[in-house]
C-alpha cells in the first residue's frame, strides 16, 4: 500500500492539503456571495480528506478513511441546510450577496 | 449511554408524531422521556462504562454533565410552550431540540475524535435551523447565515486539527492520543504535526465556545435568533461545548499544556475583559445577555487554564451556576418583549408590578455577577482557588478586575427594574404563571447551590 508514498513523499501531500484549506478560508473571509462561501468551506473540509486518506495510507490503519466518510455525509447534510437558509434569504431580499445582511449590529 | 438511546428514540418519535397525528400528545411525552432520560443517567453514576469499542465512555465527568444538560431542557421547556404552538411546525421544533440536546449529550461522552466530530455536526446542523426558525423575519435569517457560516468555517479548523493529530499519533481513539503524547513529550520530541493540530483544535472550539477573538458572531446570532432559541443556545449548547472542550484537552493534551496554556490564558483574559466591556453600552437586554455569556465564557476558559484536580467539579459547578442565572434572566426578557421591543428600559417599574417575581429576578442577576449569597459567586470562587493553585495568579487579578466591571452592568438591571415607570410608557405584558414558576425554580436553585456548594463540585473531583 506504500508504493504511491515512495512516488510521492507525504510532504507533498500535507503542503497540498495545507495550500487548498489556505485558498478556502482565504475564500471564506474574502468573497461575498454566499454561494462561492459555501464552496470555500467545501474545498477546507476536501483538503481535510485528502489529507486524512494520505495519513491512513502512511499509517495503514482504516479509520482515517472512515472518518473521510464521515465528514463527507456531515458535509453533505450541512449544505443542504445552509442552502435551504440561503433560499429563504433570497425569497426575502432577492440576494445572495452577504453583505446585505446588515440588520445585526453592535 | 441509556439516556442518549432514549433521547434519539424521542427524537425519532417526534417525527412520527407529525403522520401519525398524535401532536397533541408531543409535548407531554417529550417532557416523560426526558426525565426518563435524567434518571437514567444519574442512574449509571459511578458504572463508567466503555461503549461501542470505545467511541463513547460515560464516566462520572459525562454522567453529570448529560445531566445537567437535560435538566436545563426541562427548565427551557417551561416557558417554551409557545414555541411548540404553532400546528404546522410544533414536530420539527420538537425534533430539532431532542437531536440538539442528543448531540449535546455525545458531546460531553466521546472517547473518540470521530464521536467529537459527528455530536458537534448533529448539534450544530440542528441548530441552524433552529436559529432561522422565523421564516419570514428577516434578523433571524440573517441569524441562521451567520451562524452557519461561521460554524462550517470553525468545523474546517476542528477537522484540519483532528487530521493533524490523527497524522502524528496514527488512531482517533483520546486514550491512544493521550499515550501517544505522553511517550513523545517524555522524551522531548512531540512532532510538529501535533502542535499544528492543537493549535487548529483550540481554534475551531474557540469559536464554538465564543471567545474573543472568535466571538463576533455571538452577539449577532444571539440577537437575531427567536429569544426562546438563544436562550436554548446560551445555555445549554454552550454548556455541552465547554464539556466537550475541557474533556478533550484534560484527556489527550494535559502533558503538552505547558505549549498551549499561557495562549489560553491570555485568550481566556481578554475574552472576559471584552465581554464584559462592550455590555455595558448595551441597551438592548438580549444583547446584554449575549455579551455576558461571552464574558462568562472566559471565567469557564480559566478552568480549562487551571487543569488540576479540583477544576473538572469546578467547570461544571460555574456551567450549572450560569446556565440557571441565565435561563432565569431570559425567561424574564421573554416574558417582557412579547411586544418584539427587547429594550433594557421595558424592565422599568418591573418591581413595583411584580413585587416577588422581581426579588427572585434581582437574586439571578446577582448570581450571574457572583454576589456572595448565591450559586454565582462560589462557582468563580473554585474557579479562581483552581486557577491559583496552578499559578497563574495574574489571571485571577484580571478576572476579579472584569468580574467588578460586570456587577456594573448587571446591577443597572436591578436598579432600573426598581425605578418607577414613567407615565406616557405602555404597561409591559404581566407575567404568565411559566415564567413565574421557572424564575422561582431558578432563584431558589441558585440560592441552594449557594447555601451548598461544595455537593456539585465535590462530585468531579
Amino acid at each position: 500500500m506504500n508504493s504511491i508514498l515512495q512516488v510521492i513523499p507525504l510532504n507533498y501531500y500535507v503542503a497540498l492539503a495545507a495550500i487548498l484549506f489556505s485558498i478556502g478560508v482565504m475564500g471564506v473571509m474574502f468573497r461575498r456571495n454566499a454561494i462561492i462561501v459555501f464552496m470555500c468551506i467545501e474545498l477546507m473540509l476536501n483538503a481535510v480528506n485528502m489529507l486524512l486518506t494520505a495519513f491512513s495510507t502512511y499509517h495503514g490503519d482504516a479509520s482515517g478513511q472512515v472518518m473521510v466518510f464521515f465528514i463527507m455525509a456531515v458535509a453533505a447534510a450541512e449544505v443542504a441546510v445552509g442552502l435551504a437558509i440561503l433560499v429563504m434569504i433570497y425569497n426575502n431580499i432577492r440576494t445572495v450577496d452577504i453583505n446585505e445582511l446588515n440588520k445585526l449590529k453592535w | 449511554m441509556k439516556a442518549l438511546i432514549v433521547i434519539a428514540l424521542l427524537g425519532v418519535v417526534a417525527m412520527m408524531s407529525e403522520v401519525f397525528r398524535f401532536k397533541k400528545l408531543l409535548l407531554p411525552l417529550v417532557v416523560v422521556g426526558l426525565l426518563a432520560a435524567c434518571g437514567l443517567a444519574i442512574g449509571d453514576w459511578n458504572t463508567a462504562i466503555r461503549y461501542y469499542s470505545d467511541m463513547v465512555y460515560f464516566d462520572n465527568y459525562a454522567l453529570a454533565f448529560t445531566s445537567l444538560i437535560i435538566f436545563i431542557t426541562l427548565l427551557w421547556l417551561i416557558i417554551s410552550k409557545e414555541y411548540f404552538a404553532s400546528d404546522s411546525s410544533r414536530a420539527e421544533h420538537a425534533t430539532l431540540i431532542l437531536f440538539t440536546l442528543c448531540g449535546g449529550v455525545i458531546m460531553t461522552a466521546y472517547s473518540d475524535l470521530s464521536m467529537f466530530f459527528i455530536g458537534l455536526e448533529i448539534l450544530s446542523i440542528s441548530l441552524y435551523v433552529l436559529a432561522s426558525s422565523n421564516k419570514h423575519d428577516l434578523k433571524s435569517n440573517e441569524a441562521g447565515m451567520k451562524y452557519f457560516l461561521m460554524g462550517s468555517f470553525a468545523t474546517g479548523f476542528l477537522l484540519f486539527g483532528m487530521a493533524l493529530i490523527y497524522g502524528a499519533a496514527a488512531s482517533f481513539n483520546l486514550v491512544k492520543i493521550a499515550e501517544y503524547i505522553q511517550t513523545t513529550s517524555a522524551h522531548g520530541q512531540t512532532p510538529m504535526f501535533v502542535y499544528a493540530g492543537v493549535l487548529l483544535m483550540m481554534v475551531g472550539l474557540m469559536f464554538k465556545v465564543s471567545a474573543v477573538p472568535f466571538h463576533f458572531w455571538a452577539p449577532d446570532v444571539y440577537e437575531g435568533a427567536p429569544t426562546l432559541i438563544t436562550a436554548f443556545m446560551a445555555t445549554v449548547v454552550k454548556t455541552a461545548a465547554f464539556a466537550a472542550f475541557y474533556r478533550l484537552f484534560s484527556t489527550c493534551f494535559g502533558d503538552i499544556s505547558g505549549f498551549w496554556a499561557q495562549t489560553l490564558a491570555i485568550i481566556s483574559a481578554i475574552t472576559m475583559l471584552a465581554g464584559n466591556v462592550l455590555a455595558v453600552s448595551q441597551t438592548s437586554l438580549k444583547r446584554l445577555l449575549a455579551y455576558s455569556s461571552i464574558a462568562h465564557a472566559g471565567y469557564m476558559l480559566m478552568a480549562i487554564v487551571a487543569m488540576n484536580n479540583i477544576s473538572g467539579g469546578a467547570i461544571f459547578l460555574y456551567a450549572t451556576a450560569y446556565s440557571l442565572g441565565s435561563l432565569g434572566a431570559f425567561a424574564c426578557l421573554h416574558a417582557i418583549s412579547k411586544y418584539g421591543d427587547e429594550s433594557i428600559e421595558n424592565l422599568r417599574g418591573f418591581a413595583a408590578d411584580n413585587k416577588i417575581w422581581a426579588a427572585f429576578l434581582g437574586l439571578i442577576v446577582l448570581s450571574l455577577a457572583g454576589i456572595p449569597p448565591v450559586a454565582g459567586f462560589f462557582a468563580k470562587y473554585y474557579i479562581f482557588y483552581g486557577v491559583l493553585q496552578s499559578n497563574f495568579a495574574w489571571l485571577v487579578l484580571v478576572a476579579i478586575v472584569s468580574s467588578l466591571i460586570g456587577v456594573y452592568y448587571y446591577f443597572r438591571i436591578i436598579i432600573i427594574m426598581l425605578q418607577p415607570r414613567s407615565e406616557t410608557a405602555s404597561v409591559l405584558p404581566s407575567l404568565t404563571g411559566a415564567h413565574k414558576a421557572l424564575l422561582l425554580i431558578s432563584a431558589l436553585l441558585a440560592l441552594g447551590i449557594g447555601i451548598f456548594p461544595a455537593f456539585l463540585q465535590g462530585l468531579l473531583s
